[in-house]
């Protein structure tokens, strides 16, 4: 316990070393500005795509959504309402114009705009998955940490052991475990539903904690296997050595010097994991009926609500190329050699 | 009073012995060379020394340092005597800084570890004296400078810096400038010198280069296989070496071979007016990008059956020369004709040119593809013939390819993980030999050898000369060994040649300032008339 | 051969003989309906308990073997079949602009999750395994790809590389000749590993319903059947569960077991 509370402490203060750097200011945005130009781009084509693969549903959009029954005139009124009577070019900018308006168009099968539909439920989808970073990253660096220390001996061992098994775990699965353990045995979690975020932060945190736990778990083992091996390949390197040389001891040479470098290699899992945190979460509402994003998705496939799924399937994009984007700037700030490269 | 105090030092790692009943002492002030090749433990000596040793290491005997025996003491005690009373510098300066450190902190570093209570501010204050006296000044190099900006060179002092930060009273060098320029290794032994002098520290330097011993070291001390074979004042030992493994070593260095005469001057190659552009990576988000000139409007012709050495140092353009001349890479201006017929028409290398040239590289480890067998690997330039030669015919060549650089035929069907750098490089030879080629271009194909097996493989060459008629581009940054099997040397400079001339006559009376330089920088052992007996 | 390989490997080959052996024999029809015999508890008569369509857990447990390994499988295979190339092309082509476009497609693909093409896919072309297969196929692309063209553009580096341009050989035929067997061990490694996580893919799109569709029985299907009865009938949920980890934790060990068995001998070649 006392060397769990250590690791945390040295962790934090690690990370703050991270902080207190000045980066070279003008380099910093000028990398930042490339970087930017590379996530519109990033966003223009997803949305071409995204926009093509809707184009390429066989048939007429129109008949696919009302089914093989419906009505001449209701089909003519969709297809209207739906642009379809222009050109997919006008369509398309229509579209890409309305998204950056903030409007998505409205649901045919709820007669809702969609964006009101989106508003609430991202609220619920995107804490999770943040809400699950950290609790990944928390558990993670220390314990890859720690293994990277006591490499080979018990300690290694004991944590390659459990991330192994926790790499193997399905995340909806552990939830449905710890939904029976949890919920229904020991009473501690409700087993579904969210009560709000009007209930207070704590009340709308503790609906997501074991939603949160059990997506952290798998992601948690992986990056915790991860850190460990970018620790250990930095302590096989030179200025490891010169630090030794230097008088450091080898706890001290590994806090001061490897542990940032060694970030550089986690900061691109940690931005790969929230893509796949965000796609988890879409999974794990199901097992807690959470009003995010995943139901609301999977409700409009089979409800053939084309207009949803579009605007969805952006959005999850959307939230992914900005945090790689975000991990990009973090690079910058912890390698300076990035910085010179612009 | 002695410094350094080592007696009976015996080393192993996982029961492998390493050193065996190692015993010398430096003096404060001193400078102790050891030398020998590798795997003579010399470099496990250093790190003994700093108890750095890797996982398994079971050391035996003593290390004294005035009065504190080093190989008993704890990590504590030693973590507190290294960078304070003992510091070390390393080979390898590109990767021996933190990259994500400023040079400053990093400096700054050693002092706040020994002395806490001093405050940032003054660490870093005392950071900038020590990397001023390393020759790096605040206004050109800024405490906030990064390790990346710098140069090998430059790096290097800062690791200098580093250890010297706290004046211990010893300072030891694993090959600090193996990896240098010669120039920069000239500078760079000076400065370890003047620092030894000034601070009345003893130096512990190891270095293979037996010149650079030569001309720095007080003491000479000669390692082989983990065991001292020979140790003693530099001059005395000089004049009058005791065991037979130091005369070898000595001669191997100084090795010379003779070439036979080369013939009435026809040229083979020709390169006239040829320069090679690089873009750089833009600076500004729609600003042009940048070109750098790599070689600069560069003539020379090779003649046939000559032994022609082009010396520079690392960014003279030499290795984008080699890749031009092989029909590698294509060039902007000017042509490179081999018998007259261009080596590129329009953009694509012309292979029936390409047949008359073959290449030896310098690293002997990674020029083979690993899972290859020899006779494969040995055949690879039969690709450029239009009938390469098929079953018992082929097996013939690959026979008389190794015989010729003394191999046996039955090594062809071994892997190269089999064999030796020294062996390795002769596969080298082989396999450049092999399609008989007019011109052969060794670049740097002897730097990565351990001096003895350099010597052979010199001399393998003058054989291969004699029997084959060799017409060969020497391309080295070793004076001495470019200075023994040429007869004729350019040197080239940022993408220039600066002088040209018979080999002898240009290291005996260079005529360009720069090559001035390079000879005056580069260590050279004396002649030295041997007792008879 | 070491641990992590024997270990992997004999639990890897326990569910590929199950998913064989399926084919000729189960113990009970993995679709007969017993309702006599719902929600029985692991026994002799059924070692893995009974549903709650009183169908044997067991044999639902083998036939789902059949449908993630064969998923995760042609999924690998899409990747690696289409993603290696590209690979091995971006790097002989370095700083090229068929580089630069292999590389920002790379990137595009990743900030897809397989999910969220599983999404797309459905929606437009229905729900289904080959689906399934095609949005897992398409995530592997970018991760072969990427490994690959990093592994190459190390090895174009090597000197033997040069060696080989210098005796006249094409990109292409170095890219096959020397690139490829020298990358090859690492994307073996890299394979199992992807396999593993084709699995863990397939079984989160059956279980949201995007997979294989019913009679063809999933492993990601049956946890969806089971979540309601969660506590009446654990076994429901914890059968098909421990099947995933263990096949998963088998693939993750063999790769282990490789990367230790292949990566010294390389070293070994290196010295």
């Amino acid at each position: 316990m006392i060397i769990f509370f250590f690791l945390a402490r040295e962790t934090a203060r690690g990370l703050w070393t991270l902080s207190s750097v000045p980066p070279n200011l003008r380099a910093m945005l000028r990398y930042a500005l490339k970087r930017f130009l590379s996530l519109l781009i990033s966003l223009a084509v997803a949305s071409l795509v995204i926009f093509m693969v809707i184009e390429v549903a066989p048939g007429d959009p129109a008949s696919f959504m009302l089914g093989l029954n419906a009505q001449p005139e209701t089909l003519a009124a969709l297809r209207s309402e739906l642009g379809l009577d222009q050109s997919r070019p006008e369509r398309y900018l229509e579209w890409v114009g309305g998204m950056l308006q903030g409007d998505f168009g409205t649901s045919y099968t709820y007669r809702t705009p969609v964006t009101e539909m989106i508003g609430d439920r991202l609220w619920v989808s995107v804490p999770l998955a943040l809400y699950a970073l950290f609790l990944s990253v928390v558990v993670a660096f220390p314990a890859g940490i720690y293994a990277a220390s006591r490499r080979g001996r018990a300690g290694d061992v004991g944590v390659m052991g459990a991330t192994q098994l926790g790499v193997a775990v399905p995340n909806f699965w552990f939830a449905m475990i710890l939904v029976l353990i949890f919920s229904i045995n020991l009473r501690w979690f409700s087993a579904g539903g969210f009560v709000g975020w009007d209930k207070g932060l704590f009340a709308g945190l503790h609906a997501l904690t074991l939603p949160a736990i059990a997506l952290a778990l798998p992601q948690a083992a992986i990056l915790a296997r991860v850190m460990r091996s970018a620790l250990l390949d930095v302590l096989g390197e030179d200025f490891m050595r010169t630090a030794r040389a230097k008088g450091l001891t080898a706890r001290q040479a590994l806090w001061r010097h490897g542990l940032r470098n060694a970030l550089i290699p986690v900061l691109t899992i940690i931005g790969l994991q929230f893509s796949f945190l965000l796609a988890g979460s879409i999974i794990i509402e199901q097992v807690f009926y959470l009003p995010g994003l995943g139901r609301l998705v999977f409700q409009s496939i089979s409800a053939r609500d084309l207009i949803v799924v579009e605007s969805v399937v952006m959005l999850l994009v959307f939230s992914v190329i900005l945090v790689n984007f975000l991990v990009d700037l973090a690079y910058a700030a912890v390698d300076p050699r990035l910085r010179a490269r612009t | 009073m002695t410094l350094l105090d080592v007696s009976n030092l015996s080393l192993s790692i996982h029961g492998l012995r390493i050193l065996d009943g190692v015993t010398f002492s430096v003096a404060p002030g001193e400078i102790v060379a050891v030398t020998g090749e590798s795997g003579s433990g010399k470099s496990m000596t250093a790190l003994a020394a700093m108890q750095l040793l890797p996982k398994g290491a079971k050391t035996t005997g003593h290390i004294m340092l005035g009065d504190d025996d080093l190989a008993q003491m704890d990590e504590a005690a030693l973590c507190g005597m290294r960078g304070n009373d003992i510091g070390m510098v390393f080979q390898e300066p590109m990767t021996a800084l933190n990259p994500v450190q400023s040079i400053g902190r990093q400096v700054a570093e050693t002092i706040r570890v020994h002395e806490p209570s001093v405050s940032r501010v003054e660490a870093e204050a005392r950071a900038a004296d020590t990397l001023t006296r390393v020759g790096l000044p605040q206004d050109h190099f800024p405490l906030s400078r990064y390790p990346h900006e710098l140069s090998g060179g430059q790096r290097q002092r800062v690791v200098i810096a580093i250890a010297i930060a706290l004046r211990p009273r010893l300072l030891i060098a694993d090959e600090p400038t193996t990896a240098l320029d010669v120039t920069t290794q000239a500078q760079i032994l000076a400065l370890l010198t003047r620092l030894a002098r000034e601070d009345g520290m003893g130096l512990l330097m190891i270095t293979h280069d037996l010149a650079v011993v030569a001309d720095m070291a007080d003491r000479i001390i000669v390692m082989r296989k983990g065991q001292i074979v020979e140790q003693g004042e530099t001059q005395a030992l000089l004049h009058n070496m005791q065991h037979p493994y130091t005369k070898m070593l000595f001669d191997a260095s100084r090795h010379e071979v003779n070439l036979p005469a080369p013939p009435a001057p026809k040229p083979l190659l020709e390169v006239k007016g040829v320069c090679r552009d690089y873009h750089l990576p833009r600076k500004t988000l729609f600003g042009a990008p940048g070109t750098f000139r790599a070689v600069d409007n560069l003539s020379f012709t090779l003649n046939r059956g000559e032994r022609l050495g082009l010396v520079g140092e690392s960014g003279c353009g030499k290795s984008t020369l080699t890749r031009a001349i092989l029909g590698l890479e294509p060039v902007q201006e000017g042509s490179i004709t081999v018998d007259g017929q261009p080596v590129f028409t329009g953009t694509q290398p012309n292979l029936a040119v390409r047949r008359k040239m073959q290449v030896v590289f310098q690293d002997p480890f990674g020029s083979f593809n690993p899972r290859h067998r020899v006779d494969r690997l040995v055949t690879e330039p039969f690709h450029l013939l239009d009938n390469p030669p098929q079953g018992a015919e082929r097996s013939r060549a690959i026979d008389e390819a190794l015989t010729a650089v003394g191999l046996r035929p039955a090594d062809a069907r071994k892997y190269i993980h089999e064999f030796s750098g020294g062996q390795r490089q002769r596969i080298a030879i082989a396999r450049a030999l092999i399609i008989r080629p007019e011109l052969i271009l060794f670049d740097e194909a002897v730097s990565a050898l351990d001096v003895s097996v350099r010597a052979q493989i010199l001399d393998l060459l003058a054989d291969l000369c004699s029997h084959y008629d060799l017409t060969y581009l020497f391309i080295s940054h070793d004076l001495s060994v470019v200075r023994t099997v040429t007869d004729r040397v350019l040197v080239m400079q940022s993408g220039k040649i600066v002088e040209a001339g018979e080999t002898a006559q240009v290291f005996d009376a260079p005529q360009h300032a720069y090559t001035k330089s390079l000879i005056a920088a580069a260590p050279v052992l004396p002649d030295l008339p041997q007792p008879v007996g | 051969m070491n641990r992590n390989l024997f270990l992997g490997a004999v639990l890897t080959s326990v569910f590929l003989l199950a998913a064989l052996i399926s084919f000729v024999w189960t113990p009970y029809d993995y679709a007969g309906l017993d309702i006599a015999n719902k929600l029985r508890s692991p026994s002799l008569a059924h070692p893995m308990g009974t549903d709650h369509f009183g169908r044997d857990i067991l044999s639902m447990i083998m036939v789902g073997a059949r449908t993630s390994i064969a998923v995760a499988l042609v999924a690998v295979g899409i990747g690696m079949g289409v993603g290696v190339p590209l690979g091995l092309w971006a790097a002989a082509r370095r700083g090229s602009l068929v580089d630069e476009v292999i590389m920002r497609g790379n990137d595009l693909v990743f900030a897809f999750p397989a999910i969220v093409i599983a999404i797309l896919i459905t929606a437009v072309f229905g729900a289904g395994a080959i689906n399934a297969i095609i949005a897992i196929g398409i995530f592997n692309i970018p991760v072969f790809a990427r490994i690959t063209r990093g592994a190459a553009l190390s090895l174009w580096q090597r000197e033997f590389i040069m060696a080989a341009r210098v005796a006249g050989k094409s990109a292409a035929r170095i890219s096959f000749e020397h690139i490829l067997p020298n990358v090859a061990n690492l994307l073996i490694v890299q394979g199992t590993i992807q396999f593993s996580l084709g699995i863990l893919a397939e079984a989160g799109l059956s279980y949201v319903g995007l997979g294989a569709q019913p009679p063809v029985p999933s492993w990601g299907r049956m946890l969806a059947d089971a979540q309601t009865m969660v506590s009446i009938a654990p076994h429901m949920a914890l059968m098909p569960g421990f099947a995933i980890i263990l096949t998963v934790l088998g693939l993750n060990l063999m790769g282990d077991g490789l990367r230790d068995l292949l990566d010294p001998r390389l070293r070994v070649a290196r010295t």
